[in-house]
Formats: structure tokens, sequence, C-alpha cells
């Protein structure tokens, strides 16, 4: 059983009404590891979440997650296999009525029947992993971007789950922040032996943290491997991505008639 | 001109299926909240904290609109019923008045306003922030955790505004026709308890406003659920909360009036 992945996909379509997001998506993530998922806006990174999470369904293929296939679940099995997830979503979606320290302790007082002073300790020691223990009577109002991300995630971990989902954590925080929170994921990863996977466009942080990075465009796998083989890659669409440039594989224009008819002028050539 | 038409008569079937299609779904969501409501009731602090956000919170506006309604219809009352030398009935017209419609009428407009809308905005932007769904991902049903309380809290709050309503209503008149015009006590107090009949006004009352409470929370929290997760979609959203409720409490006061008071009692 350690050695089988964790996560599986086999050969999953999926599409919202008739758009096809997801075109046969096939790919497997170890245990303990740290995986980024990337590709440009709208590519389905975030579907990918959704899948594993049991959200929505696949309209082929499979998802398995620990053995189990996420679709074939009754929703009782489903809640019970979340519970061993956690997720952080792109803004925190910390709950905005109850407090930093009543937000981490939300599902251990939900799931479990520890006494107070029992999650009291828990809650200050998962504050204190992510730096903000003497935060924790703020309300998320009062917290800066990067706090509520940190919080966040103190959330996400809070009942030790095997996997952790990340969507775009890095997604608008400042340059420390964004170390901060990059190292917090990689730290968290390794200390308590679980398994993380990242949904981000951010290149430069997370292949600094990542074990291994999935590249999706146009609903495909494009190109996967370890950051020192995607830094070398030679496939386009990687290349284009890693190295920021405008015009590639991925044009600058969004799909159109020629400019010289749109303009109403015959002679010109089309750009 | 054919061609016109054909669109006119397509967008009409349009919207006419697609508002049925609504309903269906609406009445669906409803009964999925009531299925959902046990763990509630388990923690009943859960319904406590939304009957103090519904109910508690709405208490300021609604005394202080019966108050003065209440004295509104005791200058009025008293206005006309001098003429026939019966200003001693203004009690009675001012119990009956605020008992049997206006209590659960007014006060459920108000509630709709101050305690619907507050609802629709707060669960459409935890929707719109992730919030609901974080909560799903924590294996969490945000139906059973975050909406049904707020939905027995509305219902649970509704009927108490009302009497309350009803209650400052008729102070109120007291207070303008005995206290400032000088109708005599005895006859205010003594009129309004003889014709003000427990079962078929106070009872009809109270079961309007429950009704009320039933209506006004449901598209509270189904137009909440519903919104589209985006700023104009949580203000559209709460502007059909507000909208869809007086409409329907008018339209159901007056099929409730028409089977509680037939004038045969």
């Amino acid at each position: 059983m350690a050695d089988s992945p964790l996560i599986e996909f086999r050969n999953v379509n999926f599409s919202y009404g008739t758009r096809p997001v997801l075109k046969g998506v096939d790919m497997s993530m170890s245990r303990g590891q740290v995986i980024a998922i990337m590709g440009g806006s709208g590519s389905g990174k975030t579907t990918l979440l959704r899948l594993i999470g049991g959200e929505v369904s696949p309209s082929a293929g499979s998802v398995s997650v620990a053995g189990q296939t996420v679709h074939e679940l009754s929703r009782d099995e489903l809640f019970r296999l979340r519970r061993k997830m956690g997720m952080l979503f792109q803004f925190g979606a910390l709950f905005t009525d109850l407090s930093v320290f009543d937000n981490v302790a939300f599902q251990m007082r939900e799931h479990t029947d520890l006494p107070e002073s029992m999650i009291r300790d828990l809650v200050l020691m998962k504050l204190h992993a992510v730096g903000l223990r003497g935060a924790h009577h703020l309300m998320p109002a009062q917290l800066s971007g990067g706090m509520a991300r940190r919080v966040a995630l103190a959330r996400s971990i809070a009942l030790d789950p095997m996997l952790v989902m990340f969507d775009e954590p890095f997604a608008g925080l400042d340059p420390i922040s964004l170390s901060v929170v990059g190292g917090l994921i990689r730290r968290l990863t390794d200390t308590l032996g679980m398994t993380s996977i990242l949904v981000t466009h951010d290149v430069q942080e997370s292949l600094q943290i990542v074990d291994y990075v999935y590249f999706l465009a146009d609903g495909v796998i494009t190109a996967h491997g370890t950051p020192d083989e995607v830094r070398e890659s030679k496939v386009p669409f990687v290349h284009q991505f890693v190295h920021g440039e405008t015009d590639g594989p991925v044009p600058f224009h969004y799909q159109a008639q020629t400019y010289s008819q749109d303009l109403g002028i015959g002679v010109m050539k089309s750009v | 001109m054919v061609k016109q038409l054909k669109v006119f008569i397509e967008s009409v079937g349009h919207r006419v299926v697609d508002s049925i299609w609504r309903l269906g779904y609406a009445t669906r969501f409803i009964l999925l909240v009531l299925l959902k409501s046990v763990p509630g009731f388990l923690r009943f602090r859960l319904i406590t904290r939304e009957i103090y956000f519904a109910g508690v919170l709405s208490l300021i506006i609604i005394l202080v609109s019966g108050l003065f309604v209440g004295m509104v219809l005791g200058l009025q009352g008293y206005e006309t019923l001098q003429k026939f030398g019966s200003e001693s009935a203004v009690g009675t017209l001012v119990a009956l008045s605020l008992v049997r419609e206006l209590g659960p009428v007014i006060a459920a407009l108000l509630f709709a306003s101050r305690a619907g809308s507050a609802m629709t905005a707060e669960i459409g932007l935890m929707k719109a922030t992730e919030q609901l769904a974080a909560m799903g991902m924590m294996a969490i049903d945000p139906i059973a955790r975050i909406i049904a309380p707020r939905f027995w809290g509305g219902v649970f709050s509704m009927p108490l505004l009302a009497a309350m309503f009803s209650v400052t209503g008729i102070f109120g008149g007291y207070l303008v026709t005995v206290v400032f015009i000088g109708v005599d006590e005895g006859s205010f107090w003594s009129q309004m308890q003889s014709a003000v009949d427990f079962r078929y006004d106070i009872v009809n009352g109270v079961i309007k406003s429950g009704f009320f409470g039933v209506v006004v929370t449901a598209i509270a929290v189904f137009e909440g659920f519903d919104a589209p997760p985006t700023a104009e979609g949580v203000s559209r959203a709460t502007t059909r909360t507000v909208v869809t409720s007086a409409l329907a409490i008018l339209g159901l006061d007056f099929v409730l009036t028409a089977f509680m008071f037939r004038g045969v009692s």
C-alpha cells in the first residue's frame, strides 16, 4: 500500500455543459511529495482539485484517492474521505464571522468530541506552526492577505490530513509572504508526512519547493517531470510558460477573423 | 414582422419555463433544508444564534414602527369615530387592525427588508468567497450547518416579532387616544377586551405571521444560496429577496384572510 500512488487519474474527461475542460488526463501522485499542476488561467487546473475532492464527477475515466474511486463513493463515504483531506482555497475562504482561533478549531469541534482545553492546545500548536499563535484572537478582516493565507493553511491541516490541496496559494501575495507560504508548504508536508498538491501558475516559487510538476494545457497533460527537467524542457509550451514569453504555442491574440476584415480594409494582409 | 413575433413568443415561453423550473428548484431546496434540519435542533445554540441575528437585532425597527403605526391608527380612528359619537370604540379598532392585519403584514415586510436581505447577502457572500465550498470540503454539509439554522431562526422569530409589533402598536394607540386626547380609559380597554377574541383574532394573526415567517425566510435563504458568486449577483439576489417577499406576503395575506375571516363568527 505504501508504494501505490495516493492519487491516480485514469483517462479522465470532464466538461462543463458542452465545453470540454479535460480530455483524457492521466496522472499519478506518490505519497509524501509536493506536486504542482501548472497551466494558464482557465486550463482546468482547479477542476482537477474539484475532481479529487469529489465536488464534481468525471464524464469518463476515474479518479482514485488512496485506492478508492472518488465518484463511486456514497455521500457518507465521500465525507469520510474528505475528513482526511484539507483544502486551501484561492483567497483562503476563512469564515468571516469567526475569529482566527475559531476558524482553526472549526473542524475539531464539528468532527471530534475533544474537550475544549485540548482543542485550545491543538489550535495554538497549528497556529504556532504557521507563525501566527499571537494572532489567534483577531478576526479575518483584520489580517493581511499573507496572514489570512497562513491561517487558512493552519486550518487545512487542523485534523492532520493525508492530503492537502492548494488552489493558487501564491496568488496576490507580496514576495516575503510568498516565500513564507512556499516554505511552509514544503516544511509541513515533510514534518506531517502528508502529500500536497499545488495548483499554480507561479513558476519560479513553485519550482523551488515541489518534487514533481504536471503541465496542463487545453485539457491535456502536455508535459511532466521534476523541476530540473522542466527548466531544461524543450517542449514549446513548457518553454513559453516557464520563461513567461508572450507569444508561442499559447497565442497572444484571442481567436478572431483577420485584422483587415475587422477593420474593413481589403488590401492589408492579416497579422 | 413574423420573425419578431416569433422571437417575442419564444422569449416569453423561455421566461415562463425558466421561472417554473426555478420554482421547482426552490421547492426542492427548501425540502432539502427541512430534511437536514435535525443536526440544528440537536445543537440548538446554532438556531439560538440565528434567532438573535434575525429576531433580536430586528427588535428596534419593529418596536418603533409598531408604536408609530399604532399612534396613527389611534389618531385616524378617533377622527372618524368621534363623528358618530363612538370614540370609545377606538381601542377595538386599533387592536383588531393590528392583531388581524397590520401586525403580521407590516412586521413581515420589515422583517424581509431588515433580516431577510441580510440573510441573503450573508449567504451569497459566503458562497462568493468560497466559504460554503470550503465547509463542504471539510466534510461539513453547508445546508445543515449554515442554511437550516438560519431558516429556523427566521421562522421562530417572525411570530414573536409580529406579536411585539401589535403590542407596541396598541400601546401607541392608547398613548394618543387616552393619554393625549382624553378618551375614557376604562371603555378603551374594556371594549377592546370584549371585542377581541383569542381564537378568532389573535391565533389567526399568529398563524398568519407563522406563514409569513416560513415564506420570507425560505425566499431569503434560497436567494442567497442561489446567488451568482459575484458582487452584482449578490446585490441582485438581495433585491429579489425584498421584492419577492413583499409580493408573497401581500398575496398570501389575501388568501389567508379569505380563509380565516368571513364574517361568520
